[in-house]
């Protein structure tokens, strides 16, 4: 049986995490590949990469910080942030990435999804939508969550699905940071008009909520970052948990 | 010496990189002879079918594949290319199985079908001190059928074959050098044939 998938997400500045990690059998905890090797024993099932650098240099260390994971990690990876063109997608997957997650870009020319999925497969494009409320409905939100648009957020997955997104990968700005679980409702009608992966983010406090999110959705994955990093929700106790609710996991 | 072939299909490296963890250096090469002379080759793929048969022949790759003799082990689109025909792009492929590769029919479930999964009636060597407890990594829209020469099955949609294998032909259709330690440990089964 395929398993649902938990993911945790690593923001990434200068080739160093930068949000705070809590733990206590790590040496450098801003090394990204200490992290990601203690997050593989743990038993996550993916790991994505965010890089919020916006310097060149800083992206050019991103590229040789993927080069470095590539070597040392034997699970799947993604990598995001500041992905604009086929060139951009073509180092990182050359570097050893397995997916490559755009955001504001597609927002911005829906055909990069196109380009990209026909270069290298629609397995390797995740499409990341950061949704937000407006005016009661949801709307799409580009620049880190930072600008809404008047994009409908159901049209543009369906859009995005159909341009050749091979995931998808849904954040609520309404739930994201209050760890009072994720946006069911949001993620529940994303998945019903789909037939792509659907992966769920931002609000996650606790095992119940993960619990929630597969019980009550049909996404096949959930993300989270600081959770995992202060070792608030260990994931090889969250992964036990959800087991003894019946919910299949690695 | 491990031969990777290659060709314009990617995930190239991360089958380099496994074989590094394991302390074995591999070539990535479409020299014949260098395949030939290769302790054991191994066929990975991510890409589109047609694409990749076209350039296999082009450079005269697909008769010297098939005419390997050392063991040999197709990867996701390497297992496709090593069946008879593929619906994607309408391919006739390598033939060393009788299997044929088909897309997914459309139902309530997902394709490509992506994640982790386990695989049931797990044959032969290369399945070594795994069980069918044990979950790979899977990442496809297309599938091999079950057929006579199918070494493991998985269920997604409907059962296909998640293994292949004659004489010295083996294929797997999920990624191992991306299954953590069970697929480290099919690569050290593989390398132990």
């Amino acid at each position: 049986m395929l398993k649902k998938r938990i993911i945790p997400c690593l923001d990434i500045k200068d080739g160093r995490t930068v949000k705070g990690v809590n733990f206590v059998d790590i040496r450098d905890a801003g090394d990204p590949v200490e992290l990601a090797k203690v997050y593989v024993e743990q038993g996550a099932d993916e790991l994505v990469f965010l890089d919020i650098t916006a310097t060149v240099e800083g992206r050019k260390t991103f590229v040789e910080l993927v080069g470095h994971i590539a070597e040392e990690i034997n699970i799947p990876f993604t990598v995001g942030g500041g992905i604009s063109s086929v060139a951009d997608v073509e180092k990182l997957l050359a570097a050893g990435a397995d997916k490559v997650s755009i955001n504001s870009s597609a927002v911005k020319r829906p055909e990069l999804i196109l380009e990209l999925a026909q270069q290298f497969g629609n397995q390797c494009i995740v499409v990341a939508i950061d949704a937000g409320k407006v005016d009661g409905n949801w709307r799409v939100f580009t620049h880190g969550g930072r600008k809404a648009t008047d994009i409908d957020v159901f049209e543009w997955a369906k859009e995005a699905e159909h341009l050749g997104a091979g995931e998808l990968l849904i954040t609520s700005m309404e739930n994201d940071g209050t760890k009072s679980g994720f946006a069911i409702e949001l993620l529940k009608e994303i998945d019903s008009i789909t037939n792509i992966p659907v992966i769920a983010s931002g609000g996650a406090g606790g095992a119940q909520h993960f619990a929630e999110v597969f019980e009550s959705t049909g996404v096949d994955a959930a993300l989270a970052a600081s959770i995992f990093h202060f070792s608030e929700v260990p994931i090889t106790q969250l992964k036990n948990e959800l087991r003894t609710k019946g919910i299949p996991v690695r | 010496m491990i031969a990777i072939v290659k060709y314009n299909a990617g995930n190239v490296r991360s089958v380099q990189n496994a074989l590094h963890r394991l302390g074995v250096d591999a070539v990535v090469t479409d020299d014949p002879k260098q395949l030939r002379e290769a302790e054991k080759v191994i066929f990975p793929g991510v890409g589109e079918a047609s694409t990749a048969m076209r350039y296999l022949k082009e450079r005269g790759l697909d008769e010297v594949l098939k005419n390997l003799h050392q063991p040999f082990l197709g990867i996701c689109l390497g297992l496709q290319l090593m069946c008879k025909h593929s619906e994607e792009g309408d391919t006739e492929c390598l033939g060393i199985f009788n299997e044929n590769v088909k897309r997914f029919p459309t139902s309530k479930l997902k394709v490509p079908h992506m994640g982790w999964n386990n695989c049931s009636e797990l044959k032969g060597a290369l399945f070594a001190s795994i069980d069918s407890s044990d979950d790979f990594y899977f990442v496809h829209s297309y599938y091999a059928e079950l057929g006579s020469q199918t070494t493991a099955q998985c269920d997604y949609i409907l059962p296909f074959s998640a293994a292949l294998q004659k004489d010295n032909f083996h294929a797997v259709q999920f990624h191992p050098e991306k299954s953590a330690e069970i697929g480290q440990q099919l690569i050290k089964n593989f390398l132990e044939l």
